[in-house]
């Protein structure tokens, strides 16, 4: 830590960035920032501690703690095995497999739960079949899950698949001839390899599911407890009382930025 | 099937407009229609020189009666245009409180109305009902959860769908439960039994017509207007005695960049042009 920001520190010294560069980050820090300061001040100044012990809030948080853990278990035990088969095989379709996995990153989240609803909704593609055998997925926990996995399992796979395939070749060959199989190679080698890239996606998707709001509100929809999650909880409670939509917030800023520091840590240690 | 392709499309729509935004603004565009002009708008279209533009925050109730009257007020008013923001009155509520800029507002309770009144965000003297609405359960086509009388929504797992509580339809259904449950016939665990069968607590009153029109819900609560606008969808009426008359208010904001144009288009709506159109979207008169 130390020297690397000895080594920032000098470079700023030794450039000289004018007026045209810091106006413009000012601005935009500025749009940022003030927000989130807001967010707080406003919480320290309304007795947001009587609302961070209500039911509502304390559901919502569990929840959606609840939901992103397993959410988090589905995309790494889904998706580190298919970053892998995308950076060491090549099949047919490959490509639109490629494209298919990244598309939840831009799609916009409202539409992943009407394509969800669309699948899996009682008289959806699958839910119709589901329903009867007396499963029906929307309303339920589990849709929460699924539509949290929709949007935030991609961020594992693409950040896996930069790990994987910074491996050298060569380190999987010579175990193959060392008699290894693909199932040790992946586990013993490639897996510990990429370990810091996947806990990167990791926490990238984490954070994603626990901000999930659309996909879920069409999906799964807003009940306390059972699929009232904090994104949720803020919304409805943004109308009806404020202070628990604040005491969220403030929690979910908070988790964010923890998770962040995280990240920021992990890439400063991957630095040669 | 065609039915459900158009509902895909709504949907889509609300989706592109961004799902976590509360309000859908429709943009209406002027068309040449009858010159049915009432006195008042009359006044109105000779001095506007300019375009004018007139934004309405409206609940979501309101959304296909509005959107037929916004359309005769534009014919009836050349270079009027009328944008509307329909949502949750509660959600719209909160945005004038926050500062969002619109000429009229018509909310689907008192409630909300009233909040903005302590605001000083109403114009005096322009706070007035319009219009009313009532009660009715919904079923999707098909009748997945063999619904066939009022009491048959308390059956153990039937998928009830309702707005939320904050949401004056929600509000309003919750009332409704709580009457039934003081009648003998259905019993004062009723209210109970139906708010275990709910599954979800709909942001506004359109997104629980939605979840039962695709028939992901079995049964819905809502507007006899959201039942009329559509027409797919079985319905159980709920008697009198038991179901809640929702007055809706409108009012002319303070802040109202044309508050001639406001008055001019809550007349209108006031008019017998404007309450025919409402009825027709299953909205009842005001008894005065």
């Amino acid at each position: 830590m130390e020297p690397l920001e000895k080594k920032i520190f000098r470079r700023r010294k030794g450039d000289t960035l004018g007026w045209e560069f810091i106006l413009p980050s000012v601005v935009l820090i500025g749009l940022i920032g003030i927000p989130i300061i807001a967010l707080v001040w406003r919480s320290i100044n309304s007795n947001i501690f009587s609302f961070a012990l209500s039911e509502n809030a304390l559901n919502a948080l569990k929840l959606s703690l609840f939901t992103s853990v397993i959410t988090v278990v589905i995309s790494l035990v889904t998706g580190a095995p298919l970053a892998y088969l995308q950076t060491h095989t090549n099949f047919h379709g490959k490509a639109a497999v490629d494209l298919l996995v990244d598309l939840p990153v831009v799609l916009p989240p409202a539409v992943a739960g009407i394509a969800l609803l669309l699948a899996f909704g009682r008289q959806g593609l699958i839910g119709s079949y589901l329903d009867k055998f007396g499963i029906s997925l929307p309303f339920t926990t589990a849709a929460v899950v699924m539509a949290q996995v929709f949007v935030s399992a991609p961020f594992l796979v693409r950040s896996a698949r930069v790990g994987f395939s910074s491996i050298d070749p060569q380190l999987e060959e010579a175990a193959k001839v060392e008699g290894a199989s693909n199932w040790h190679v992946f586990q013993h080698i490639m897996l510990p390899m990429a370990g810091r890239a996947i806990l990167t996606g990791v926490i990238l998707c984490w954070t994603r599911a626990l901000g999930e709001f659309g996909a879920t509100l069409l999906f799964a929809g807003n009940l306390e407890g059972v699929t009232q999650t904090m994104p949720l909880a803020i919304y409805v409670g943004f109308e009806q009382s404020l202070g628990i939509a604040l005491v969220l917030s403030l929690v979910l800023v908070t988790v964010s930025l923890v998770l962040l520091a995280m990240l920021r840590r992990l890439e400063l240690q991957s630095q040669p | 099937m065609s039915k459900s392709f158009v509902m895909v499309g709504l949907i889509l729509l609300m989706a592109l407009s961004g799902c976590g935004t509360p309000a859908t603004t429709y943009f209406i565009s002027s068309t040449k229609g009858p010159d049915i002009t009432p006195a008042v708008t009359q006044q109105v279209s000779e001095t506007s020189v300019f375009p004018h533009t007139l934004t309405v925050y409206a609940a979501a109730s309101l959304t296909g009666a509005f959107q037929e009257i916004g359309n005769d007020f534009e014919a009836a008013n050349p270079g009027v245009n009328v944008i509307f923001s329909f949502a949750g009155s509660q959600i719209l509520q909160t945005q004038l409180e926050q500062g969002a800029i619109a000429d009229v507002f018509a909310s689907a309770d008192h409630k909300n109305m009233d909040m903005l009144v302590t605001d000083n965000l109403v114009a005096p003297n322009t706070y007035q009902d319009f219009t009313t609405n009532k009660l009715i359960v919904i079923l999707p086509a098909g009748n997945p959860g063999d619904v066939q009388t009022l009491s048959d929504i308390a059956k153990p797992d039937l998928k009830l769908v309702l707005a939320d509580a904050s949401v004056p339809a929600g509000n309003y259904a919750r009332q409704t439960l709580t009457k039934m449950s003081t009648d003998p016939i259905y019993g004062s665990d009723f209210s109970t039994k139906i708010l275990a069968n709910v599954v979800s607590n709909e942001t506004d009153v359109k997104q629980v017509v939605a979840k039962v029109e695709l028939g992901e819900a079995d049964a819905g609560i809502v507007y006899i207007s959201d039942a009329v606008a559509a027409p797919d969808l079985l319905t159980i009426s709920i008697p009198d005695e038991y179901n809640v008359i929702a007055e809706y208010p409108i009012a002319t904001l303070t802040k109202a960049p044309d508050r001639d144009l406001a008055d001019a288009f809550v007349s209108y709506i006031l008019s017998p042009i404007g309450q025919s159109v409402l009825h027709k979207w299953g909205f009842k008169g005001v008894t005065r």
